[in-house]
């Protein structure tokens, strides 16, 4: 049976992950180990080469990461996956493979503080420029193109204000324009919205969030779709369509086809910047996701019941939840999203920067602590903490000016989620 | 083998996995005896998963690489064919799949290579019974069905409960053949 027929459930529990051919072990092995041995200098020399299939190291694989790789890769529906330490040493990869020094790409000004603050200071080191702009407005992508302009860089669900990208369109903006459309989908996760199919190129996720989900485990995912062509625009992407000289002039888009954007994240990427994903965090997450679709479907449960409960609340000025009948991201969230809008999301108290800090200090079961997709729920201030290397416009574009509390809800009973908000607005 | 009828888009495993199964001569047509080409790799790939692989290409015929001697032309091989892997493009794919049908017995597959495809060509072995796979690698889809392609991160497509199989040197993955 081909899996392509088999549910989002079954893959997230078997997908990459048959029992191991050595001992039969049926969950998977946390294979610790630094190194594989060779059978011989010509088995070596195949494996460094990369003419045949094979571990050498785990710098740049391991069997616990490739059981996640594939999973990741079958839940997005993409044609392979790379794991690494975390999301930000994704997106580092993603974009060394794409840039030259001097090119440009395009990014949504409504992105994760942490994101911006690395395109728009540590990438300028590489001479790699951003362009931002509105993902409210997808023309203005379009408007912010030019000849050195190698990507469009976007999330799903934006953090933190939980605001849904519409992907269909930024997608046709970088289609027309010959470049890919990469997104990171770590809100979402591929339960609830699966960007490969809305016309995205690459995603990439911080596994550290939701699908790793119990706040244990550092990661992150590059996931190749396999439908960009590297080599049509001669030396657009000279990493991946032109001879390489590290590998004896092997050309990685014609060797290895459909997975060569995954390919050569690994063994350009991983191999000559380092951040592998440790085999046990790849052993975590994986333990994470095999519960997936339970988790995300109670978190979004939990959290409309949350944001409703605050939207009438007479201390709150207003509420960002595309959850929400009448937020304006509602209707967007119904096409790409539809079985729930998250677990993260944005408020505003009419007692501002104070009141903020009031509630955040109250809180008795809500963890004041900058993460996002845990079993707990979390609580923070992003204008002091996530966001704070942003200036004051760049705060407000990002949704985190300084009345705003982003909350990640957890898993507890909702009901008990509400009384500390309650108590900690009242006390 | 039955003989399948698709519109050459997608495949079933099955289908691919009793290709692969069946098969044991393999004639590569362009393969390159240069070791970062992909028709090198492929070559080297199908000899050590045990297939009796013979190379075609009329500018090294005579040479050998990987102890196998190149041949100029199908028809210079010198034991019934199994399996045509078609590695040229464009053009040149009528003329291989003509020559390929000129042979005696016939070839059970025509397979054409990740990129190629050639609706017309592949309708002609069709009629005469020869199954056809365009637009795939043989290496990437031994690869998903032993297993193998999962351990550089892929999407085999495939879902399975049973232990994987080591081929009988105990190195690579094996489909058990």
């Amino acid at each position: 049976m081909s899996e392509e027929d088999y549910g989002f459930d079954t893959r997230a529990i078997h997908a990459g992950a048959q029992p191991d051919p050595a001992t039969g072990a049926r969950a998977t092995p946390i294979y610790q180990t630094t190194s594989f041995v060779f059978d011989d200098t010509q088995h070596a020399a195949d494996l460094f080469a990369l003419r045949s299939f094979g571990n050498i190291y785990t710098r740049i694989m391991n069997p616990t990461q490739a059981v996640l790789e594939s999973k990741v890769a079958s839940l997005e529906g993409g044609t392979a996956a790379v794991a690494c330490a975390s999301g930000h040493a994704a997106q580092f990869l993603v974009f060394h493979l794409l840039m030259q020094p001097g090119d440009e790409f395009v990014a949504a000004s409504q992105l994760y503080g942490g994101s911006i603050n690395q395109f728009n200071h540590s990438f300028k080191s590489f001479n790699w420029k951003v362009v931002w702009a509105n993902a409210d407005k997808p023309r203005s992508f379009e408007k912010a193109i030019t000849k050195k302009t190698k990507a469009i860089f976007i999330e799903s669900i934006a953090n933190p204000g939980g605001k849904v990208t519409d992907l269909a369109a930024i997608a046709e903006i970088a289609r027309e324009n010959k470049i890919p459309l990469i997104v990171d989908n770590t809100l979402a996760t591929p339960y609830l919205c699966r960007p490969f199919e809305h016309g995205a190129d690459i995603v990439v996720h911080s596994l550290t969030k939701f699908m790793g989900g119990h706040g244990n485990s550092m990661g992150g995912v590059i996931v190749d779709g396999g439908t960009f062509n590297w080599s049509e625009q001669a030396g657009k992407y000279p990493l991946l369509s032109e001879p390489n000289a590290s590998y004896n002039g092997m050309v990685l888009s014609e060797t290895f086809g459909n997975i060569a954007f995954a390919i050569g994240a690994r063994v350009l990427g991983l191999r000559d910047f380092g951040p592998a994903i440790s085999p046990t965090n790849a052993f975590n997450i994986l333990t994470g996701m095999e519960t997936l679709s339970l988790r995300m479907q109670r978190h979004c449960d939990s959290t409309l019941k949350v944001a409703k409960w605050l939207n009438k609340n007479d201390a709150v000025s207003w509420v960002s939840y595309a959850g929400l009948k009448k937020d304006p991201y509602h209707k967007l969230q119904k096409r790409y999203a539809p079985k729930g809008a998250g677990a993260v999301f944005t408020f505003g108290l009419n007692g501002g920067y104070d009141m903020g800090v009031k509630v955040v200090s109250n809180v008795e079961l809500f963890s004041h602590l900058a993460n996002v997709g845990d079993t707990r729920s979390l609580i923070i201030h992003p204008a002091s903490t996530t966001h704070s290397q942003l200036s004051a416009a760049q705060l407000l574009k990002a949704g985190a000016g300084p009345e705003v509390v982003r909350l990640s809800i957890g898993l507890e009973d909702p009901a008990d989620l509400i009384a500390d908000l309650d108590q900690a607005i009242k006390a | 083998m039955t003989k399948h009828r698709f519109d050459h888009n997608r495949y079933s495993p099955s289908y691919i996995r009793g290709i692969l199964r069946d098969a044991k001569t393999i004639a590569i047509v362009g393969a390159s005896a240069n070791d970062v080409r992909p028709s090198f790799f492929v070559l080297k790939y199908l000899i050590e998963k045990g297939y009796e692989v013979y190379p075609i290409n009329p500018s090294m015929a005579g040479k050998s690489a990987l102890g196998r001697e190149f041949y100029a032309s199908l028809a210079d091989v010198p034991v019934a064919i199994d399996m045509v892997d078609v590695f040229r493009g464009g053009d040149a794919v009528q003329g291989i799949v003509d020559e390929a049908l000129q042979l005696s017995p016939l070839p059970k597959v025509i397979w054409m290579q990740l990129g190629v495809r050639n609706d017309e060509a592949a309708q002609k072995a069709e009629a005469k019974g020869i199954n056809v796979v365009m637009n795939r690698c043989p290496k990437m889809e031994y690869g998903k069905h032993s297993g193998e392609w999962q351990w550089i991160g892929g999407n085999t497509g495939l879902i399975s409960s049973k232990k994987q199989k080591l081929h009988s040197s105990g190195r690579v993955q094996s489909l058990g053949i």
